[in-house]
């Protein structure tokens, strides 16, 4: 995140001058710098609560004449400045001119060694078992900041361990520093104000109201802020250590909203998803249920082979058959906005050389005015801004169904839907002639004459545009299943043989270039250009579309008819 | 949530009287526990209730408050103050007694579920050290000489025919 | 010459025949201070206990009306009086007196400083464990209220506030402001950060709010009384009126005396007043102000400077009886509830009974307090019990030092503070007590009870 450049004030840390936005937390403004205060009870998201004690530092101001009113100069030439006391909390300063803060001081060391020995008194020695150890701050800051070991030698508290405190999560309360993050989280974000402490003092315990649960569908971000083990995935418990694991940038697929997300692998496989931070998305946060859609990336009923009339063989064999469809005419498409922007796209440059009335389908969800929207899929805007479609889809395919009932359509290109669950019967399915794509098996897919497999956001890159009519990336995590390609891949090739064009364009890249001249709110774009935290797109073309979404956390439907490009 | 009608009465006279119906947590706990000598689960979640708040937010409270219990105790409740101008003056010792004629644990209710002994912090009566409540009187000067006869005078007043303690 | 009280906030405890009802109250010219003071601007009465130089009787000893002064006018918010009757201050027991004996004197000063300040209402937040103040205070409230002291239009003025006594449940952090707020919200009594929670600027419900204590409410009174210049002469300079004194501990006769501030020393609490230590011994040590303030031992000396600026050296019985003479002998003055140890008292017991309270009263909240605060019981539990090791000396002043000025609030002190003090100046207990239980350690046979000497404190 780069220092904005509005309304900077200097203050001054450890001797040098840093120029930040006015008001701005100093723990905040000093991250703008790569320079770490420690911390654990803060975080950017909730409300301040002062209570680790970590990020003690010293502070001052500069000093005024009390006849003058003018700031005393030393005879050196700089401000005198007057210093605290006793030393400050980070979290509670907010950068005003002339701030002063001193950071490596003896006096701050002795308050971080402090603080480290005072937590981990009674903290159990739980490293080998904790699902946190590599990515818990008690071991960072403690190596960073401790003395390196321990005075103590009373027996520890005793608090209870390993209790269910949701479905998805863990709590071992004698790992808990009591920094109140998860409880303020329950509070402030999700408002469903579950977690609290009971007791007093040392034997202060987090716990749920007994005979309730924290299963709201946002628990698990207590888990992300935890800063030690004491709040665990019970999904991800035990089952790799973090160490190993790789990120790689991804969208969640649940919804418009386009949750920015983590994923993370070891060698092929995923192991669990987390949130990845875009103040103007989804913050730091993201719902349950989208963490649980890696799990379909291994399912039994993946299609990982391509198909003719029910026999598994080769792609080549596959695509041919196909074009020879496809070329036969007569041909309807049912598009998918689970599909990314580069496949729609793809597709629509198939449609415009074997011509044929699109469909979509409307995948209806349960917006919960935080970061579930009311359109379960993530790139509906994507089919628009491509021309594959010009009004909301409906949630049936009447229409084409009765197209392909009386004839008028005997080849159907379906992505990533179930003709049977659209109102086709055994019957019909079987006369159709479908080419499918898709990742799944169906019905449709058991009938398809031709299937093309596809590949899961997880396996692929891309991009989706969301309900903000943001342009998002997401990136390939672990390669989809042997003998199998990236959808804009086998399109691609599709697209080609049908043309009979032989170029193609197998990368994100290379079809974006053909995007941005072909659609005009994209002009002047790149691939890259996007950057990490997506772009927002010039989207006055689709104003009087009634799209289904309402309000979430950076979304408000009533603001979108004025929406700039980004 | 059988609470007498009375005491109904005055928690429903109470609330308008505090600008935000939180602030009457502690005094609301009180009358309840007075009516039913601790704090149910029940009781819990009827407070929440009333004051518009998660049952949560009355759980922090009623295990932070050391007044507030959540299981009934003996009949009379008997509390030696331990902080150090009664311990200088032998609280400890009093205490020792205290168990002692009364048949009582520190921290239990005796067997014959008539008293419970605990030791509390400073209750502001140094200068009439040592000191001891019992229920909701303050006893003060109960050194450890006197200590027998005042576990005889409580013994006394607490004949099986008493009701139970309401404090 | 024996030194006498002067009985200003005491007049009337313990008088024969003084009864808590309004009726006598006003036979001894109850609430005319309030019926002259409510025809006055409330900004005058601000100035007048400006001028008086009042410093608060909480313990924190802050000027009363440069607090008021504090107060955040311009937000239009509300603003609420608080008075923090929660006496809970191992040592201290003035307010108690007051509340049940004189409750008119604090229902007069708080209805007097709510229309100084306008407060819109006034909260009394008693101890939950006096019952009978609770009843008393309630009580004296209709009476007053009846006779248009408090309530709607007070005498005709135009001012009305009503005042809700409110109970607390047995938690020392009540005491200090933001707790007590916290609680009188219906919360947990974890005392807010500062800034920003300032009370005079975002206090009960974030309203700015005064919190003051029972007996500095009362001696509001006495300043609108005599008016602000003339308290400002009782006293000495720097802390003007007088202070309750209550000893107890190991004196004769333990109890409380209302002396003028600086005009008597310890000597004359301890002799005059107190009567001496028991029969046959010395006194040790006093903590003069409550047991969280630092300790002091016989025998120190101190190099002060007197009003005059001349130099002096005091031995502990020589302090005179005000604030800043304590604060220069390293100690403080706190809530003027002295404890004289004799020379039978296990001082490292002592300890340990004191951090037991800090570890029980700590709310938990912030990392050094929750976690130094049991840490230093265990350890001085651990060498009553006979466990203790040379090192502990240290580690126990140590830990302290890594507690002192690092918390959210003052309790962080309250808890170093006696390690810090006691340790440092009773190392030879310490050592020689230490040493006795090694020694027992390694020659288990026939060794003798070597944990305690003296009373049992723990």
């Amino acid at each position: 995140m780069s220092v904005p450049a509005t309304n900077l004030v200097t203050i001054n840390v450890d001797g040098r001058d840093y120029q930040v936005p006015v008001g701005m937390n100093l723990i905040d403004a000093l991250e703008l710098f790569g320079l770490e205060i420690p911390h654990y009870c803060y975080h950017p998201k909730l409300t301040v609560a002062g209570n680790c004690r970590m990020c003690l530092v010293e502070t001052g101001m500069p000093m005024k004449d009390r006849q003058t009113n003018q700031i005393i100069i030393e005879p050196d030439g700089r401000m005198k400045i007057g210093w605290g006391p006793k030393p400050a909390v980070a979290c509670t300063t907010n950068c005003t001119p002339g701030l002063h803060v001193r950071t490596n001081t003896q006096v701050v060391k002795d308050c971080r060694e402090g603080v480290m020995e005072f937590l981990l008194i009674n903290h159990p020695l739980d490293c080998p078992i904790c699902d946190q150890a590599g990515e818990c701050k008690l071991q960072e800051f403690a190596t960073d900041y401790g003395r390196g070991y321990s005075r103590f030698v009373e027996e520890k508290n005793v608090k209870p361990k390993r209790t269910l405190l949701g479905p998805r999560v863990m709590l071992d309360d004698e790992r808990c520093i009591l920094c109140s993050r998860c409880v303020r989280f329950c509070d402030e974000i999700v408002k469903d104000p579950v977690l609290g402490f009971i007791d007093r003092g040392s034997y202060s315990t987090l716990t749920c109201y007994p005979g309730r649960e924290l299963d709201n569908n946002y628990s698990l971000n207590t888990v992300d802020i935890c800063p030690v083990g004491a709040l665990t995935s019970t999904d991800f418990r035990f089952k790799m250590r973090v160490w190993f694991l790789k990120p790689a940038p991804s969208i969640c697929t649940e919804s418009s909203v386009g949750v920015n997300t983590e994923v993370w692998s070891r060698e092929g496989k995923i192991y669990r998803v987390t949130p990845r931070d875009n103040n103007a998305v989804n913050d730091c946060w993201m719902s349950d249920s989208g963490r649980e859609l890696y799990k379909s990336v291994e399912s039994p009923l993946r299609i990982d082979f391509f198909a003719v009339d029910n026999g598994k063989c080769a792609a080549d064999k596959a695509l041919a058959r196909a074009t020879e469809l496809l070329k036969g005419g007569s041909v309807g498409y049912i598009g998918s906005a689970q599909s990314s922007l580069e496949e729609q796209f793809l597709l629509w440059l198939l449609v415009k050389t074997e011509a044929g009335p699109v469909s979509f389908v409307n995948h209806p969800g349960k917006g919960d005015g935080l970061l579930i929207s009311n359109d379960a899929t993530p790139n509906l805007r994507g089919a628009f801004l491509t021309g594959l479609l010009k009004e909301l889809p409906k949630t049936n395919i009447d229409d084409l169904r009765r197209k392909v009932e009386s004839g008028a359509i005997k080849t159907l290109f379906v992505v990533h839907e179930d003709l049977a669950a659209l109102g086709f019967s055994d019957d019909l399915l079987r006369r159709t002639q479908v080419i499918y794509l898709g990742t799944h098996a169906n019905l449709t897919s058991d009938y398809a004459q031709v299937v093309l497999p596809g590949l899961t956001v997880f396996e692929k890159t891309g991009s989706f545009v969301n309900q903000q009519w943001r342009v998002q990336r997401f990136f390939q995590v672990v390669p989809g299943p042997a003998g199998t390609a990236p959808d804009i891949q086998v399109l691609g090739q599709l697209l080609a043989r049908v043309s009979g064009n032989t170029s193609t364009a197998p990368t994100p890249e290379a079809i974006w270039q053909q995007l941005v001249a072909s659609l005009a709110p994209l002009s002047g774009w790149s691939w890259e250009s996007i950057g990490m935290q997506g772009r927002v797109l010039d989207a006055s073309a689709w104003v009087h579309v009634p799209f289904p979404e309402g309000k979430s956390k950076h979304f408000d439907p009533a603001a979108v008819t004025a929406v700039k490009a980004g | 949530m059988n609470l007498s009608a009375k005491t109904t009465q005055y928690i429903d006279n109470l609330l308008p009287r505090y600008p935000q119906k939180q602030s009457a947590m502690l005094m609301v706990l009180h009358a309840i526990q007075e009516d039913q000598g601790f704090l149910s689960k029940e009781a819990i979640e009827w407070t929440a209730q009333k004051l518009e708040v998660g049952p949560m937010a009355v759980y922090e409270v009623v295990t932070f408050y050391p007044m507030f219990r959540q299981a009934p105790i003996g009949r009379r409740h008997v509390k030696v103050c331990r902080t150090l101008s009664c311990a200088l003056r032998g609280a400890y010792k009093v205490c020792d007694s205290l168990q002692h004629e009364l048949g009582c644990g520190l921290g239990e209710t005796s067997a014959d579920g008539n008293y419970t002994i605990e030791f509390v912090e400073c209750v502001a009566a140094c200068g009439s050290a040592p000191v001891v409540m019992v229920d909701d009187k303050l006893h003060e000067n109960i050194t450890p000489e006197k200590a027998p006869d005042f576990a005889a005078k409580i013994k006394k007043e607490t004949t099986p025919l008493l009701p139970p303690s309401r404090h | 010459m024996p030194v006498s009280e002067r009985r200003i906030i005491y007049r009337h405890i313990d008088e024969p025949g003084y009864t808590l009802d309004l009726a006598c109250y006003q036979r001894h010219g109850g609430y005319e201070v309030l019926r002259k003071a409510i025809q006055r601007k409330p900004e005058e009465l601000v100035q007048e206990v400006k001028d008086s130089g009042l410093k608060g009787r909480g313990g924190a000893g802050f000027p009363t009306g440069v607090k008021w002064g504090f107060l955040d006018r311009k937000s239009g918010k509300p603003v609420y009086l608080i008075c923090n009757a929660d006496e809970s201050e191992p040592g201290t027991y003035k307010d108690r007196q007051i509340i049940y004996k004189d409750p008119h004197q604090l229902i007069e000063g708080t209805v007097l400083s709510a229309y100084a300040i306008q407060a819109k209402l006034a909260f009394i937040y008693i101890r939950g464990e006096m019952f009978g103040g609770f009843k008393i205070l309630e009580q004296a409230i209709e009476e007053a209220r009846a006779a248009n002291f408090v309530g709607n239009n007070i005498l005709g003025s135009g001012y009305s506030v009503d005042i809700i006594v409110h109970r607390g449940a047995g938690c020392y952090i009540c005491g200090e402001e933001t707790g007590l707020i916290e609680s009188l919200e219906g919360k947990r009594a974890y005392p807010r950060i500062k800034p920003p929670y300032f009370p005079a600027v975002l206090g009960l419900y974030q309203c700015p709010t005064i919190v003051n204590n029972v007996e500095t409410l009362c001696q509001v009174k006495h300043v609108l009384d005599m008016g602000g210049k003339e308290f400002a002469k009782i006293g000495v300079a720097g802390d003007s009126g007088t202070h309750i004194w209550g000893i107890s501990g190991h004196v004769t006769k333990p109890g409380y005396y209302e002396i003028e501030s600086g005009k008597a020393t310890v000597r004359d609490l301890l002799y005059d007043f107190g009567g001496g230590p028991p029969v046959g011994r010395t006194i040790k040590a006093i903590i003069p102000g409550g047991v969280s303030m630092k300790i002091l031992r016989m025998g120190e000396k101190f190099k002060v400077k007197l009003p005059d600026g001349s130099p002096a050296e005091w031995a502990v019985l020589d302090i005179p009886l005000d604030s800043n003479s304590f604060a220069q002998c390293g100690t403080s003055l706190g809530t003027s509830g002295m404890i004289f140890m004799d020379d039978t008292t296990d001082m490292v017991e002592a300890l340990a009974n004191l951090n037991a309270f800090y570890a029980h009263e700590s709310c938990g909240q912030c990392t050094p307090c929750r976690e130094g605060s049991l840490w230093l019981k265990k350890i001085t539990a651990r060498v009553c019990s006979g466990g203790g090791r040379m090192e502990d000396i240290d580690l126990i002043k140590n830990i302290a030092d890594q507690v002192a000025g690092r918390t959210i609030c003052a309790h962080g002190e309250a808890v170093a503070w006696p390690c810090q003090s006691n340790v440092p100046k009773f190392r030879d207990e310490w050592e020689g007590k230490i040493r006795a239980q090694i020694h027992a350690r390694e020659h288990p046979d026939g060794a003798t009870d070597h944990a305690r000497t003296g009373l049992r404190l723990v």
